[in-house]
């Protein structure tokens, strides 16, 4: 965490971790096809990494929200898909577990002068990933309708509750809450942040076992519950992006969505006014928790390792140029919270800035964590809707989570 | 046709099912019957951005091992098949065994996600077809005594819901439902309900997708209705004139049995089709409350960060047989047909 501020506030005083090396840019020979995830930031991203390979290079990109489906048996082809993956700290996990990911010490050590050391993700002293941004859910609002109705900024979910209930009972907006509720990956973070606000743990310490059925899983399903009631009907087939629409449309007056989304929230498209009304704020506690009810991420890029070591080179270049350029850094300050060196953060970068300082937790990175995220949206569904308790929900999604563990062998 | 000629007849396509339907199949059911290696797990120092700590990764050199070794998995028999996310025999016992009314048992049963799947995709199957039968039963009949001129463009119309892809038109339709699109929003206000969603309510969410998949499949029955309406022996029609019958009395008594084949031919190809009821799940983002059983097989391949491949072949093979046990009564019958011909 310390090492995680100290990167940020302080990166305009920190030099280069590795001195010397070659210059990424320019690259001649060798493919660079990656796959990644879809969202501005990650756009502009690439947009400096094709830069940096220059007009000779072979540079091909897939954008894609599948990108999580994707990649396993993509990178298990041999020779891979796409030889290089933008992963972050969930999306790592399944990729190192079948060992897919190039150790990439020795490019580092070529290429990487300009790399903040923090910027470096390591397994048992192994560089697999280097991270080129932070991420996190927050708070966003609407200043003029907060200040109209004399709402103070929530810091609580039971605030943020009350304040879409005033906002509700004003009459200014049916649904004036946004958040990624739709079915499957989105439905099941809504939980895990709720679930680690309220000081929950997934697994019972040192096993596999899941120990989600208790008072924290209990609490995190109501407040989810409370939230989606002043959320758009529609809001099981929503995800950020359809939030975000939302939002431009002036529908919603408080959301909990990325700080990513800053770069097409806060750019020069769509309504003026509403952009000109956005204000971010720290991700609210939930239940008289300490720490912010959301979870820290990384974005990163990583290299397949069933590929050549050209197209591998070749990769890594174009992409450690682009998470090397304190120019893109600078050039979009809101677009992301960079913790590329030399990087001055933006306004927008109070949100994820304040969500790291208020103890939240990274995704936890622990292989069959995914097989509990993924079996967590479908039985939400029915708790949300009215169909069974609480306890019966959690009590399936233990349940069901077993079952596949079992087959992955984890139990 | 003597043996031997309809051995060479058949041979290439009979090698192709074989290649590209039959061994596809047995694999599936083969690796059904395997789950993965155990994992090995060890404690590595990990860093990134938030700093240090040690933690649980899958050790890569033993799985490799493992895997060389063992490339299926460890064989389970029937293991998965039983399971909670499948059959789940445990489950049923002892919701059996702990439940007091048949209605509460019923209600155990339907929330375990095999059988919640099930119910929903039998509901599909067995709304939409009498519906595409009937529908498409009337186009053919509306259709054929159209003036010529007018005919060519609207069976082109008409086929149109075939020819979309169905990823498509659902999508074109999730749209206009959408609580801001033209239909949601009428809808919202006929009932005068602004909270009226036709995607988050479980009924309002399958009517759609039931009323989808009528559109989608109408087209089908309507082109296979229309052929066998040119083939009606004109005689007897001419005789039923003659005799002074009417339009209903001819179609109930002229038509209809000798359609009657073709009506079982569509029965039984949408019945098969209907069971595997995907696209539209996946074209509605309707996956929170209506689930099939092939997009439980999605799910585990996809859905996943670790793909389930015995899940999904234990579900593949379950669905199969789910489509062999519809098709029995129609394919007894057929059969019984084809024997009282001889």
């Amino acid at each position: 965490m310390k090492k995680f501020l100290i990167a940020i506030l302080f990166s305009f005083v920190s030099t280069g971790a590795y001195a010397g090396g070659h210059s990424p840019c320019g690259v001649t020979d060798g493919t660079i096809n990656v796959l990644a995830n879809e969202f501005t930031t990650l756009r502009i991203v690439m947009e400096e990494a094709e830069k940096c390979a220059g007009s000779s290079a072979d540079f091909s990109v897939t954008h894609s929200v599948d990108h999580q489906k994707l990649q396993g048996p993509a990178l298990e082809a041999n020779p891979a898909e796409f030889t290089a993956k933008i992963v972050t700290n969930g999306s790592i996990t399944p990729l190192m577990s079948k060992g897919l990911l190039r150790p990439l010490d020795d490019l580092v050590e070529k290429y990487g002068a300009n790399l903040n050391k923090s910027q470096l993700i390591t397994f048992d002293g192994n560089v697999y990933a280097v991270a080129f941004m932070a991420n996190a859910q927050h708070l966003w609002y609407r200043e003029s309708i907060f200040n109209e109705l004399g709402i103070a900024v929530p810091t609580t979910y039971e605030e943020v509750i009350a304040a879409a209930e005033k906002i509700k009972a004003s009459g200014k907006m049916d649904n004036p809450y946004g958040g990624a509720f739709k079915a499957g990956w989105n439905l099941s973070q809504e939980f895990v942040n709720m679930y680690l606000g309220h000081g929950g743990e997934f697994f019972k310490p040192g096993t596999a076992e899941p120990s989600i059925n208790n008072d924290h899983g209990i609490a995190a399903l109501n407040v989810i519950k409370k939230l989606t009631e002043l959320s758009n009907p529609d809001f099981l087939t929503q995800d950020t992006n359809a939030v975000k629409e939302e939002w431009e449309s002036g529908n919603v007056a408080i959301m909990h969505i990325w700080g990513s989304g800053a770069a097409s929230l806060l750019d020069d498209e769509g309504d003026q006014n509403i952009k000109a009304d956005t204000r971010l704020a720290p991700p609210p506690t939930v239940g008289g928790g300490s720490a912010a009810a959301t979870t820290l991420w990384w974005d990163g890029l990583a290299i397949a390792k069933n590929t050549s070591d050209e197209n591998a080179e070749a990769s890594f270049r174009a992409l450690v140029g682009a998470a090397s350029s304190t120019e893109m850094a600078n050039a979009n300050p809101n677009a992301a919270v960079w913790l590329i060196d030399g990087y001055t953060p933006g306004d927008a970068a109070v949100g994820v800035l304040a969500a790291a300082k208020m103890g939240a937790t990274p995704y936890p990175s622990i292989p069959q964590m995914g097989l509990l995220h993924g079996a967590m949206s479908d039985e939400m569904v029915e708790f949300l809707q009215g169909n069974e308790s609480a306890e019966k929900a959690l009590q399936d999604i233990e349940a069901a989570y077993i079952a596949k563990a079992k087959e992955q062998g984890f139990l | 046709m003597p043996h031997k000629t309809f051995f060479w007849f058949f041979f290439p396509s009979g090698l192709a099912m074989i290649l590209f339907i039959g061994l596809p199949i047995f694999s599936s059911f083969f690796q059904s019957l395997h789950i993965e290696p155990e994992q090995i797990l060890i404690e590595v120092e990990s860093c990134d951005p938030f700093g240090c700590e040690t933690e649980v990764q899958v050790d890569q050199e033993a799985s490799a091992k493992a895997k060389a070794e063992n490339p299926l998995g460890r064989f389970n028999g029937f293991g998965t098949y039983k399971d909670r996310n499948h059959l789940a025999f445990v489950e049923i016992d002892e919701a059996w065994k702990n439940t007091e009314n048949t209605s509460e048992f019923i209600k155990q049963v339907l929330n375990l996600p095999f059988y919640k799947s099930l119910l929903f995709t039998l509901t599909f199957c067995f709304t939409v077809t009498p519906f595409v039968i009937v529908l498409g039963f009337m186009v053919a009949l509306s259709v054929n005594v159209l003036a010529k001129s007018v005919k060519g463009m609207v069976i082109f119309g008409t086929i149109l819901p075939m020819i979309v892809t169905p990823l498509i038109g659902s999508l074109v339709l999730f749209w206009m439902i959408d609580s801001q699109g033209i239909l949601g929003a009428t809808i919202q206000i006929i009932f005068d309900d602004p909270n009226l969603s036709l995607k988050s309510s479980r009924s309002l969410t399958w009517i759609t997708l039931i009323i989808y998949g009528i559109w989608h499949n109408t087209p089908f029955a309507f082109v296979v209705f229309y052929a066998g309406l040119q083939t009606v022996p004109q005689d007897p029609m001419e005789a039923a004139l003659i005799d002074g019958a009417t339009r209903s009395q001819r179609v109930r008594h002229i038509v209809l049995p000798h359609l009657y084949p073709v009506a079982t031919f569509i029965a039984l190809i949408c019945l098969m089709d209907n069971f595997r009821v995907f696209e539209p799940i996946i074209g509605f983002s309707a996956e929170g409350v209506a689930q099939s059983l092939s997009w439980m097989i999605y799910k585990d391949l996809r859905n996943e960060t670790q793909m389930l491949f015995g899940s999904a072949g234990a579900t593949s093979m379950l669905t199969i047989l789910g489509v062999g046990i519809l098709l029995t009564p129609v394919l007894i019958r057929t059969w019984k047909e084809f024997r009282t011909d001889r």
